[in-house]
């Protein structure tokens, strides 16, 4: 297992080191930091000094080495637009996107599990055709779309539900949620759904295609053979045999919702770390874009590793080189 | 004799189509008694595996039967309702499937499917039921039953999956076992030890059973009774020696002509010309008479009853005295 975790962690590193190069090509190739730090006026001497200060007129793999060693202590430098330390701007919005990743992540694997077992079982009752017609709208609509629908609904309309921002936080040392305060909770129904809406239905169309999947198999035939009760065999025999599959997609469906709140955080002003991201593109804010790119690469890192880590406990033809098979 | 465990009565079973009904079995009638074994036979598709699942009462959507009965020890099960007839699957219809490899549910390991299927059917403690199937995969002649109890499918071989399976088609101690084809995947060298752990058993438990086979080597080494099949229906049915020795319905003969002899040298072994007629294009009379070498008018015309032979029952009208041809001295004494 240690092993197996080490290799894992070994061939990420090219991943990680790839991602470094691109975000690093940003500062050389996305605008010139020196002009925009200059201002209008400056002598050539002043240009000189400073390239010479920022260490760019080194080598390029120096300034790539130098730029890996100071990610790897979490220090991205300045931003640009706001002039504070990048790792001090991130970590102050990260809570709010994780939160809402994890309330969107909830609500997807709540919902979309069951409505996926309960369309896979009862194929032709019309609630199940409800459901596959509400999952076609929802991988349909575009999530901009859907947080507008929303928020013209319960907030402009009904008036339940803030349609914007976190309410209020408490902090927890450096950590701010929203969990604990109940306009923090109204705050994140709205981008939860929102958020969440695509990976729901995506994990239920799933759900349901591998339920229909095992529910042929033989050995779900032989567990009705052998008498078994519908309960121990659609949740317990059938449910984890789809488990798998789910499991990847589920994995890496949450990267995404990390990685791709960027439009639910800019339509509820969430100030999570996608808002912080939008706007830095706006202002050209190359640091907070590259280690913003870094943070989502690591993410999506870990998570694969965990996946595979869910493989080893769900199936356990995986757990290799544990007891020898037997012979005739 | 005692009453019948099984007793099938003019079993119909049918699939609706686009294109019409389809009759996949028709007045197939045979008893089970006690402890007897009943072979089953016949070329694919000729409605074998749907008789055992008709029993079980796990056939394919959309089939249904369609008329007749089924009954268990006298009382009628074909209509019970889904919840009724689960509780008599495992507890007293077991079943065994032909594929060991697919029957076993991957990710839990043999001991726990099969205490969850004693404790679905008799009231036992954790404890008790896992030391019965413990004591179960000993019997099934598992070498260290007590730490193969919680290994997975995977780590065994398909001949010992097939003793699993058998030990969980008997686990809760069923008086009847339906047997699908329960060697047809597995290697020839295994086959026989997997025939002769099922017919231990089910002497030792007093267990009837149903064995679904087109082997007829296994048929004659295990059955008492065989019952051949064509079309979906039963064409010749008695005790397996006078069946597989002296068959007395033409395709029966043709059958038992095709299983090579081992004590000579035969230059041309024999076949029965043409196939099996698709359930949608079964002709008129009897369902064999196109292939058949012996047929003539009244097969054309009209379909045939089982009808006494002597030794056995056949449903072929050679052997009914008021037809206008007899059988033949060949079939007639073997």
């Amino acid at each position: 297992m240690a092993a197996f975790i080490l290799s894992r962690i070994l061939q990420a590193i090219p991943v990680m080191l790839v991602v470094a190069l691109i975000s690093f090509a940003m500062f050389a190739y996305v605008g010139d930091p020196v002009a925009i730090m200059l201002g209008q006026d400056f002598t050539e001497a002043q240009r000189l000094q400073l390239v010479h200060d920022l260490g760019l007129d080194q080598p390029f793999f120096v300034q790539f080495a130098t730029f890996v060693g100071h990610a790897l202590q979490g220090e991205f430098g300045l931003s640009y637009r706001l002039s504070r330390p990048v790792a001090e701007l991130i970590a102050e919005r990260a809570p709010a996107t994780l939160e809402l990743a994890f309330c969107a992540a909830l609500v997807a694997l709540l919902v979309g599990v069951p409505m996926g077992v309960y369309t896979g079982l009862y194929r032709n009752s019309w609630l199940s055709r409800a459901f596959l017609t509400f999952s076609l709208i929802g991988v349909s609509l575009p999530t901009f779309l859907i947080g507008i629908l929303l928020i013209l609904i319960f907030s402009v309309w009904l008036g339940w539900l803030p349609s914007f921002g976190r309410g209020e936080v408490v902090r927890i040392g450096w950590w701010s949620t929203g969990l604990l305060t109940l306009s923090g909770l109204k705050a994140l129904v709205l981008p939860s759904i929102t958020l969440g809406m695509f990976q729901l239905t995506l994990i239920m169309r799933l759900v349901r295609a591998e339920m229909l999947e095992v529910l042929r198999t033989d050995y779900i035939k032989f567990a009705r053979a052998r008498g078994l009760s519908n309960r121990a065999i659609n949740f317990g025999h059938a449910l984890k045999n789809t488990l798998v599959p789910v499991i990847t997609i589920a994995g890496l469906q949450l990267g995404g919702i990390i990685a791709f709140a960027i439009v639910t955080e800019t339509v509820f002003q969430w100030p999570g770390m996608g808002l912080l991201f939008i706007q830095s593109v706006g202002a050209a804010d190359i640091p907070v874009m590259a280690a913003y790119l870094l943070l989502i690469a690591l993410v999506f890192v870990i998570i694969n590793l965990v996946v595979d880590l869910l493989y080893y406990l769900v199936d356990p033809r995986l757990r290799i080189g544990r007891g020898a098979a037997g012979g005739h | 004799m005692p009453p019948p465990v099984l007793s099938v009565r003019g079993l119909r079973v049918e699939f609706p189509t686009r294109r019409g009904v389809l009759t996949a079995l028709s007045d197939v009638s045979f008893d089970i008694a006690p402890g007897e074994v009943l072979g089953v036979v016949g070329e694919s598709g000729a409605g074998k595996s749907m008789t055992g699942a008709a029993i079980i009462g796990l056939l394919e959507p959309p089939g249904r039967i369609a008329g007749g009965e089924i009954r268990l020890q006298g009382e009628r099960i074909d209509t019970l309702p889904y919840d009724r007839m689960r509780r008599i699957r495992g507890k007293r219809i077991g079943a065994i499937f032909q594929d060991p490899l697919t029957t076993l549910n991957p990710l839990y390991t043999v001991g726990r499917q099969l205490i969850e299927t004693m404790q679905t059917h008799l009231s036992l403690s954790d404890r008790e039921a896992r030391q019965r199937a413990i004591g179960w995969l000993e019997m099934v002649g598992i070498p260290a039953a007590a730490q193969r109890v919680d290994s997975y499918p995977h780590e065994f071989s398909g001949g010992m999956r097939q003793r699993v399976v058998i030990a969980l088609a008997l686990c809760a101690e069923p008086i009847l076992v339906v047997a699908d084809e329960p060697t047809t995947a597995l290697d020839v060298s295994i086959q026989a030890q997997i025939i002769a752990l099922l017919k231990r058993l089910a002497r030792e438990k007093g267990t009837a059973m149903m064995l679904v086979t087109h082997d007829m080597g296994v048929i004659a080494e295990t059955a008492d009774r065989v019952a051949v099949m064509y079309a979906g229906r039963i064409a010749e049915i008695g005790p397996v020696r006078a069946v597989v020795k002296a068959p007395k319905h033409p395709y029966s003969a043709g059958l038992m002509a095709s299983i090579p002899p081992l004590d000579r040298k035969v230059a041309h072994l024999a076949g029965i010309e043409g196939a099996m007629p698709r359930l949608s294009a079964i002709p008129p009379g009897c369902a064999f008479n196109p292939r058949c070498p012996h047929v003539f008018d009244r097969c054309r015309r009209e379909r045939p009853e089982l009808i006494e032979t002597g030794t056995t029952r056949a449903a072929c009208w050679l052997y009914d005295p008021a037809s206008e041809r007899q059988a033949p001295e060949l079939l007639r004494h073997g």
